[in-house]
């Protein structure tokens, strides 16, 4: 998009600024355990982390069928790796340090002679948005399998059928923080799986 | 799988966390590194013996103050590294001022006195075992903060690994300066120095290794 003139820079910059708020507000309630607020605001990076990450797949000659599977793998390191964001800071350059970081991180792993990854400013994240979704190459369903039974239960009920913890571990005729400490466990090996999955 | 159920899996019963937690854990990783280095040093090589002499002991505070400068500056960059994009707001070369101003000290100290008495000063007693045990000392530390930092998330893992580095340097040199038998401004410039560069040099090469997320 071109911007010409001070004004519409002016507006432009307001927009950006009233986006930041209102998704780190979203992140300061999601961080307080707000479930609700916290699906909005990965629904709403999701969007802007699709097109950021299709176009710099097009700029390094990738296939864009990549973009969904570095998307979900920006959204699980921006969830497993949350209590980084310090709430006195802003949200979009934490942001996008992460989705940097898990490009360089793909492309590293798929063209080990890679030398250049286009470095700009942090407000591109918000300032292009793509809803588009595609499916990822991972299926949930196969990736939950390969877990150890006691923690696929755990995420299948606390997470998926969304059983409250004290459910959860009744079924399971386990205490409480076994189970807490068994999604915990589940959802850091799911990360390690698709991402494993991704680099084929 | 679809986004939007990768969504919907995260965020079903949400558990609050802790921000301050990275600040915790590389406190406590630090302090133990401190703790176990120190009682390493004093095990292995014991203290000075002549430390009830008011000048080695004020020798001693000189040695122990400018690798703990070393460390807290550098502490205070390598927190700020652990959180993604914080390298963009940090002044990395900060973390060389404690080395140039003891350096220029060191430098003072040399031009004052006679250039007989140079190799003395900078060489000094058992010059190879400081070199050597500083970084030997920093290991434990070392591994104390990679723990830690691994918990959070650095996206510039060079940098954040010649910070541990310097950091554990620091840390290895405050436990050696318990043991060391040299008191000169010359040889804490140039052999700490130089230990704890190295220390710095070796935790920039391994930091994309151990620190990958």
């Amino acid at each position: 998009m071109l911007v010409n003139g001070k004004s519409s820079n002016h507006e432009l910059m307001k927009a950006e600024n009233a986006k930041e708020t209102s998704l780190r507000a979203l992140m300061i309630a999601g961080l307080g355990g707000d479930g609700a607020a916290y699906g909005t605001l990965l629904s709403e990076l999701s969007v802007h982390l699709r097109a950021y990450y299709r176009g710099k797949l097009v700029r390094a000659g990738r296939e864009t069928e990549e973009t969904e599977d570095l998307v979900q793998e920006a959204l699980i390191a921006v969830h497993t790796r949350r209590h980084t964001y310090d709430p006195t800071r802003l949200l979009t350059p934490w942001v996008y340090a992460i989705a940097r970081y898990k490009l360089i991180d793909h492309l590293r792993r798929h063209q080990p002679t890679l030398k250049n990854v286009p470095i700009e400013d942090a407000p591109e994240i918000i300032a292009a948005d793509d809803s588009r979704a595609a499916d990822s190459h991972f299926d949930l369903n196969k990736v939950l399998a390969r877990l150890p039974d006691k923690i696929r239960l755990a995420v299948q009920y606390v997470k998926i059928d969304g059983l409250s913890v004290v459910e959860a571990a009744a079924r399971c005729g386990i205490s409480e923080s076994a189970v807490k400490m068994n999604v915990h466990r589940g959802l850091k090996q799911l990360r390690a799986m698709i991402s494993r999955e991704n680099s084929r | 799988m679809k986004t939007e159920q990768l969504i919907d899996l995260l965020s079903t019963n949400l558990e609050p966390v802790d921000t301050q937690k990275v600040v915790r854990s590389l406190s406590i990783a630090t302090v133990a590194g401190l703790v176990l280095a120190s009682l390493i040093c004093i095990v292995t090589l014991g203290m000075r013996p002549d430390l009830n002499n008011p000048g080695v002991l004020g020798f001693l505070f000189i040695k122990v103050g400018f690798a703990a400068v070393v460390s807290i500056l550098g502490w205070r960059l390598l927190l700020k590294h652990t959180r993604p994009g914080g390298e963009n707001h940090s002044r990395i070369f900060s973390a060389g001022a404690p080395f140039v101003a003891l350096l220029a000290l060191a430098a003072l100290n040399l031009i004052l006195v006679p250039a007989s008495h140079w190799g003395q000063l900078l060489a000094g007693e058992r010059l190879l075992q400081c070199v050597l045990s500083i970084p030997i000392m920093a290991v434990v530390p070392f591994a104390a903060i990679v723990w830690a930092v691994r918990n959070a998330a650095p996206t510039n893992l060079l940098r954040t690994g010649a910070l541990a580095g310097l950091v554990a340097g620091g840390i290895g040199a405050m436990a050696y300066a318990l043991h060391c038998p040299n008191d000169s401004l010359p040889f804490v410039a140039f052999w700490y120095g130089g230990a704890i560069v190295l220390c710095t040099l070796a935790g920039a090469a391994l930091g994309p290794r151990l620190l990958r997320w």
